[in-house]
């Protein structure tokens, strides 16, 4: 079975990037091929200048699985310091990394218990804390908000915002296109193992717009063409292309030229639509 | 420290905290003190007065003594292939089954040295029992009797063998076979290995060409049982093997008789036999997708 095919994508230093598709796309199997836990059959890629695989480069990055667990027979504390003694942190680094993940990811009153005790949240916040050990310089996220409730959410926003600031390259496999939304820089949209869109989001989602519920303009909606590409439906009135400043600029215009504005609602194509929209409306977001 | 001691030791540290070790040594202890009673009571019937219908002469003593040692180890190696079987038949596929292997393997540490470091943790853990168990049995024992085998030092290399032996080619199935699978698989060699034993003897003694190559293709394929009929050459008395050997047919078929030490190049070939598998376990971990 192919998982991937001319999959060809390039994610720069101290990005955070979005990596989307529906079920099936084959994004878990591209994050396994980059962290070196699948081989490509044919390709070639690199990973912070060294090759797919390369065992030195798995120094520098930390990985969150999508589908994982950790010893249950240990506590959070020692699943931390193994970690740390097979990422190769110095012995006298090792406590205080710890302590900073822990605190990080809010287990540090958790520190000592059995991971076997956690919910299924505590221990992706485990994961998460294993995967930002050794301060890496890359980190692979493969669905960190899964089991989250709303506020191991926002913490992981936090988290990405936090990685960001200090320069590592975040990549983001997730399929809450609202989160990635938030705190993405870049985005690709994969399908059948391809990608299909890649980009800065801002560029992805294109413009802005508005959309205006008026009466009493007739005849006279064109002129407000300069404002970007102007469409009507009924009562309504759609301006896309339009930068969120500009809207009162538009219903200034629409005032002035005599029509009487009962509803303004500035409006940009969310990544939900962009997705939608590329994907031909098919599957859903992954 | 290398990855190889890593994982060594969190095999050891996992057998430890998951009761493991603790399951084993109250078997042990169980066995162990039930058997030291035993001889206790044997060894009384050798202070009977002579000619007495409960004397026991202590020739007599020791051919009973060695059997019934023989039988004790024979517990010992079955408790000890059962563990082997079902503590290293998960350790790999079980692991990546359940997503704890997927964050380790992405650390900067190799294949090769997650399959020899849990080798070498399960290695370690079989010889510290084996040498544990019998050593404390033979000590009892000779504290009670004064009975001490020929060779103790040879019979636990012997066992330590057959742990690993199996152990070994468990952690192969591990690397691709799912745990329960693997299991299953293991056990049934090393049952398959005993049975190919008493084929060869068999084949031997009854001059049944067919039934000792056949019996000897399985002791060469799967060492277990070969190196089980060494540790009982070790716990035999010379009274036992000069009586063995003038027994003639009618030791045919015993699984817990020896009469001859397995030959060095027997040896060797069990030696090899453990490297290539664990050198298989290692291609075909490092050669598999996760």
């Amino acid at each position: 079975m192919v998982a991937l095919d001319g999959l060809t994508m390039e994610v720069g230093r101290g990005e955070v990037f979005g990596f989307l598709g529906p079920n099936g796309a084959g994004k878990t199997t591209a994050v396994k091929m980059l962290v070196g836990l699948t081989r490509a059959t044919s390709g070639r890629g690199t990973v912070l200048g060294a090759p797919l695989g390369d065992i030195g480069v798995r120094r520098r990055i930390g990985y969150l699985p999508e589908l994982f667990r950790y010893q249950g027979w240990m506590t959070a504390y020692e699943v931390l310091e193994l970690h740390c003694e097979l990422a190769r942190v110095p012995r006298p680094d090792r406590r205080k990394e710890i302590e900073a993940a822990l605190v990080t990811v809010g287990l540090a009153a958790r520190a000592h218990s059995r991971v076997e005790t956690f919910s299924k949240g505590m221990q992706q916040r485990l994961g998460l804390g294993v995967a930002l050990l050794g301060s890496p310089e890359l980190v692979f996220l493969d669905e960190p908000t899964s089991a989250l409730d709303p506020v191991g959410r926002r913490d992981v926003r936090d988290i990405i915002h936090a990685l960001k600031a200090r320069g590592t390259t975040v990549f983001l496999n997730s399929h809450l296109l609202s989160e990635v939304e938030r705190v993405c820089d870049t985005v690709a949209i994969v399908d059948r193992g391809k990608v299909v869109a890649r980009g800065a989001l801002d560029d992805l989602l294109g413009g802005g717009g508005v959309r205006l519920r008026v009466a009493d303009l007739d005849g006279r909606v064109d002129t407000l063409a300069r404002f970007g590409e102007v469409s009507r439906d009924g009562d309504w009135i759609s301006i896309t292309g339009t930068p969120a400043e500009a809207v009162p600029d538009v219903v200034a215009a629409v005032v002035g030229l005599g029509g009487r504005v009962y509803a303004v609602e500035p409006r940009h194509q969310t990544l939900e639509d962009r997705f939608l929209e590329l994907l031909g409306g098919e599957g859903e977001p992954a | 420290m290398s990855g190889t001691l890593v994982m060594a030791r969190l095999t050891v540290r996992e057998a430890a905290r998951r009761k493991l070790l603790l399951a084993l040594l109250i078997i042990t202890i169980v066995v162990i003190t039930v058997t030291v009673w035993g001889f206790w009571r044997l060894f009384q019937l050798t202070l009977e007065p002579a000619g007495s219908r409960d004397y026991l002469s202590p020739v007599e003593f020791r051919a009973f003594a060695s059997q019934i040692l023989i039988t004790v180890m024979f517990l010992f190696t079955f408790v000890l292939a059962l563990s082997s079987v079902f503590t290293a038949s998960p350790s790999i596929g079980g692991e990546l089954e359940s997503g704890v292997a997927l964050a380790m393997l992405t650390r900067p540490i190799s294949r090769a040295e997650i399959v020899l470091g849990k080798w070498l943790g399960f290695a370690v853990l079989a010889a510290v029992y084996v040498a544990g168990a019998a050593g404390v049995e033979f000590i009892l024992v000779n504290w009670v009797t004064s009975y001490m085998p020929p060779h103790p030092f040879q019979f636990i290399a012997y066992m330590v063998g057959v742990t690993w032996t199996v152990m070994t080619f468990t952690l192969l199935l591990s690397t691709r076979v799912p745990s329960i699978a693997g299991g299953i698989i293991g056990l049934g060699a090393y049952g398959l290995a005993w049975m190919g034993g008493i084929a060869y003897s068999a084949g031997i003694v009854l001059h049944l060409s067919a039934v000792e190559t056949a019996g000897n293709i399985t002791r060469l394929l799967f060492p277990s049982d070969g190196l089980w009929h060494g540790a009982i050459y070790a716990l035999e008395p010379a009274v036992i093997i000069a009586g063995l050997a003038g027994s003639g047919r009618a030791r045919a078929a015993n699984p817990f008789e020896a009469t001859a030490a397995p030959p060095p190049a027997y040896l060797a070939w069990c030696v090899a036999w453990v490297v290539v598998v664990l050198g298989l376990a290692v291609w075909s971990f490092r050669t598999r997708d996760v």
